[in-house]
């Protein structure tokens, strides 16, 4: 049988491996496949928040965060198609120009 | 105002006239051809004599109280008012001329003359440079000398007189590019200053005084509504007939008498006139011989209301007046240069003039004034014939036997010589003859006068010795011509001897307006001229002349006819009769010859006193200039305005941009940890964005065991 805490854990587990994949990888790339990660482990403890309540306002949130990802990552390939354009590298420790 | 004709009505003419061919000529003269030249000055001058003539004539059929005629233009200085000795008055200046019998006398010799000399300039500077210059300034001259004498103010006078002084200046220098002539102008010009300053303070003295500078209110109509000098004069002498001799009368008239030993060439401001002979000589005739060297008298003649009051002042004029008489004539004694002698001899008998009216004969000494402008502007235009005649030659002791070679000059210039000599009838003898017998006639109601006539009767014989030394040097004896100048000999044009014959007739009748006076009685000019030079005088202090009997006239008349025949006798044995014989004589005296040709170093007394003196201050002045205008004031401040930047720019450097650079370099200190985290790198913020999650899960970590306890 599977609790709530089960999904919870899974929820957690995609939480930390995004975030691992954000801070650790060079390609942006795959810094917004990991923030996709993240926003999908929100998503699972929406939805299984909404299911233990019993309130189904969870899972449109859930359905709203899709169609925010989508957006996102819509927005973060462009800023990136612009970005090679310009400097050639899609390498995170190259973008370093908003430091002082 | 009594009716008048044309002439009087159109008196501002007068001056008018040569005052616009004088603006043509300096204007747009270069372009006119020179016949176009010549007949617009001469004719302008010719029209002013015209109306000149006619207006005396007008004046002349007037009842001879009321020959006075004034005609006020505009209003020159318009009033103001000011605080005088009679209390608050309203000065007025008028652009205003007037005709009384003294102004009509000078009016008719000025544009006479100045006719005759500006023919005879035609002729004269026919082949001259800058002939539209030198009528120019010569109509100029005109247009002055006739504002001068008509003017009905002395301020107007004045006018007249700093614009004779101006053309003095311009015509002197003519020849501007010889150092000399513009030196020489310069000189005139100068001292002609130190005696205008005295001549501006008198009139400032009257204008104070008397609270008006106009001559006369008669002839302007309403007397309260105008005031002259000789009403103001009067008003005071008859309320108060102790004012005989006031010091403030006798400071007018000294200090006026100062601006006219500056202007007609008197000790000690003479000399300027010797000097000015380096103008052309028709100049030399008209500005320095007839016209503008009588003004002083003139002006002193004018004045003489005040003059009578001023007992102490008429003995300085009489006094320097005789001094220079004398002085002159015994420098013109052993000049060479023709035209030297002759402008000592123009000093001299401008003493006698002076040496008349200090003895209280005004008549006397305008009568010599106009007698003195017809012989004196003859020899000087004789003078500048022979000149003309021998291309330039001025130097008496390179002349000779002229007498038969230019005839048309050496005639009238005997005229001239017999006449200044004082040879009866002619016009000399009458006016020099009424001066000594004046200043004999003071002599014997008070002594000390007897000094004066002395000193006049030996002037009169050095004059006849000089002339007629001049004469015999020029045109008699051998001929001591150079080569070249022989070779040139000419007449002068018929422009140059027909005014030279004019001037001669005038010299011959100029003086038998003074016929009655040989019987002891008023001449008619004296009787003409009455109004004008009566004054103001209180009855008690009349100046009282001894009334000749005719014994005395004819003693007096001997005297002087003997001892002008005793220096044409002198200068006849000398020069003519033994022309070696006045080396000799000179040889005799070294000393005192020395002293003649060096005119008493007077030149050279004056520059060691003031011209060096005054150039010394201005060495001073101009050290003073350089050293601590510019050394210690201009370049001293320069220096402190650098070392005060100097320190100015060290204070901003180091302390004002030092702050602001510690504020700076502090904050930049300080903020150096915070800017450690900010290595835009996105990962490090999300990294940091974690640990803060992790931070905030962890401080909330028992709500979260809560929660999973209720899950559970």
């Amino acid at each position: 049988m599977m609790s709530p805490a089960h999904y919870l854990f899974l929820s957690l587990a995609l939480f930390l491996i995004g975030s691992i994949g954000v801070i650790t990888r060079r390609n942006v790339i795959v810094v917004l496949m990991s923030i996709e990660l993240i926003l999908n482990a929100v998503n699972i403890n929406l939805v299984a928040f909404s299911r233990i309540f019993g309130d189904v306002a969870g899972q449109v949130f859930a359905l709203f965060i899709i169609a925010d990802a989508a957006a996102e990552a819509a927005v973060g390939l462009g800023i990136i198609i612009a970005f090679f354009r310009n400097r050639e590298t899609v390498l995170a420790d190259e973008m370093d120009l908003l430091k002082w | 105002m009594t009716p008048s004709g044309y002439f009087l009505a159109h008196l501002w003419l007068i001056p008018l006239f040569p005052l616009i061919t004088a603006a043509l000529m300096l204007l747009i003269g270069r372009l006119l051809p020179k016949a176009a030249v010549s007949s617009l000055c001469v004719g302008s001058v010719f029209l002013s004599f015209v109306h000149a003539a006619g207006a005396v004539l007008e004046l002349l059929a007037l009842p001879s109280g009321n020959r006075v005629f004034q005609q006020v233009l505009f209003e020159w200085i318009t009033p103001g008012v000011m605080p005088t000795a009679v209390g608050l008055t309203s000065f007025v200046a008028d652009w205003g001329y007037l005709l009384d019998p003294l102004s009509a006398v000078m009016v008719l010799v000025v544009t006479g003359v100045g006719f005759l000399i500006h023919v005879y300039s035609i002729g004269y500077m026919g082949h001259e440079g800058g002939y539209y210059r030198f009528f120019g300034y010569l109509n100029l001259f005109m247009f002055s000398m006739l504002t001068l004498v008509l003017a009905n103010n002395l301020l107007l006078l004045f006018v007249g007189w700093e614009g004779v002084g101006l053309c003095s200046y311009l015509l002197i220098g003519f020849y501007f590019l010889k150092k000399s002539a513009s030196d020489a102008g310069k000189k005139a010009f100068i001292v002609n200053r130190v005696g205008d300053t005295g001549f501006l303070l008198g009139i400032f003295l009257i204008a104070t005084t008397f609270g008006t500078i106009r001559f006369t209110s008669q002839g302007l109509g309403d007397p309260v509504a105008f005031s002259g000098i000789l009403q103001a004069l009067g008003a005071m002498v008859h309320q108060d007939p102790s004012l005989y001799g006031a010091p403030v009368f006798t400071a007018i008239a000294l200090l006026l008498f100062l601006g006219a030993t500056g202007k007609s060439a008197q000790l000690p401001l003479y000399v300027w006139l010797p000097d000015a002979m380096e103008g052309p000589t028709p100049v030399s005739a008209l500005i320095h011989a007839a016209t503008m060297v009588t003004a002083g008298v003139y002006m002193v003649a004018r004045m003489n209301a005040v003059y009578q009051l001023a007992p102490f002042a008429m003995d300085v004029v009489a006094t320097v007046g005789a001094l220079t008489a004398i002085y002159a004539a015994t420098i013109a004694l052993v000049q060479t240069d023709i035209k030297k002698v002759l402008a000592y001899s123009t000093i001299s008998q401008l003493g006698y003039m002076f040496l008349a009216l200090g003895v209280g004969a005004f008549a006397a000494g305008i009568f010599h004034l106009m007698t003195h402008a017809f012989f004196k502007a003859l020899l000087f235009l004789g003078a500048g014939s022979v000149i003309h005649s021998l291309s330039g030659e001025q130097d008496l002791r390179k002349m000779g036997g002229l007498w038969n070679t230019v005839p048309a000059t050496s005639r009238p210039f005997l005229i001239a010589t017999l006449a200044i000599a004082g040879m009866p009838p002619l016009a000399g003898f009458f006016s020099k003859d009424e001066i000594l017998g004046r200043a004999f006639g003071r002599a014997a109601m008070v002594d000390r006068y007897l000094a004066l006539w002395i000193v006049g009767l030996i002037t009169a014989g050095l004059t006849a010795f000089y002339m007629f030394r001049l004469l015999f040097l020029a045109f008699f004896g051998l001929s001591r011509v150079s080569p070249e100048a022989e070779h040139h000999i000419h007449e002068s044009p018929k422009t140059m001897t027909i005014p030279l014959m004019i001037l001669a007739a005038l010299s011959i009748v100029g003086g038998w307006f003074a016929l009655p006076a040989l019987w002891g009685e008023e001449s008619s000019f004296e009787k003409f001229l009455e109004p004008v030079l009566s004054g103001v005088i209180p009855e008690t202090a009349a100046v009282k002349f001894a009334h000749h009997t005719l014994l005395t006239e004819y003693f007096l008349m001997a005297a002087s006819v003997s001892i002008a025949i005793l220096g044409f006798g002198l200068a006849y044995n000398l020069y003519l009769k033994h022309p070696q014989l006045h080396s000799k004589v000179s040889a005799a005296w070294p000393r005192l010859h020395n002293l003649l040709i060096h005119k008493y170093y007077v030149d050279e007394i004056y520059d060691a006193l003031f011209v060096n003196r005054i150039k010394d201050l201005s060495t001073a002045f101009a050290l003073f200039d350089a050293k601590v205008i510019d050394g210690l004031g201009v370049d001293g401040s320069a220096w402190l305005t650098r070392l005060l930047s100097r320190i100015s720019m060290w204070w901003d450097k180091w302390v004002v941009d030092g702050l602001v650079n510690f504020v700076g370099k502090f904050t930049q200190f300080l903020s150096h940890p915070i800017r450690m985290f900010q290595t835009g790198l996105f990962s490090s913020y999300a990294m940091w964005i974690l640990i803060g999650l992790a931070i905030l899960l962890g401080y909330y970590s028992h709500h979260m065991e809560v929660l999973v306890r209720n899950l559970r």
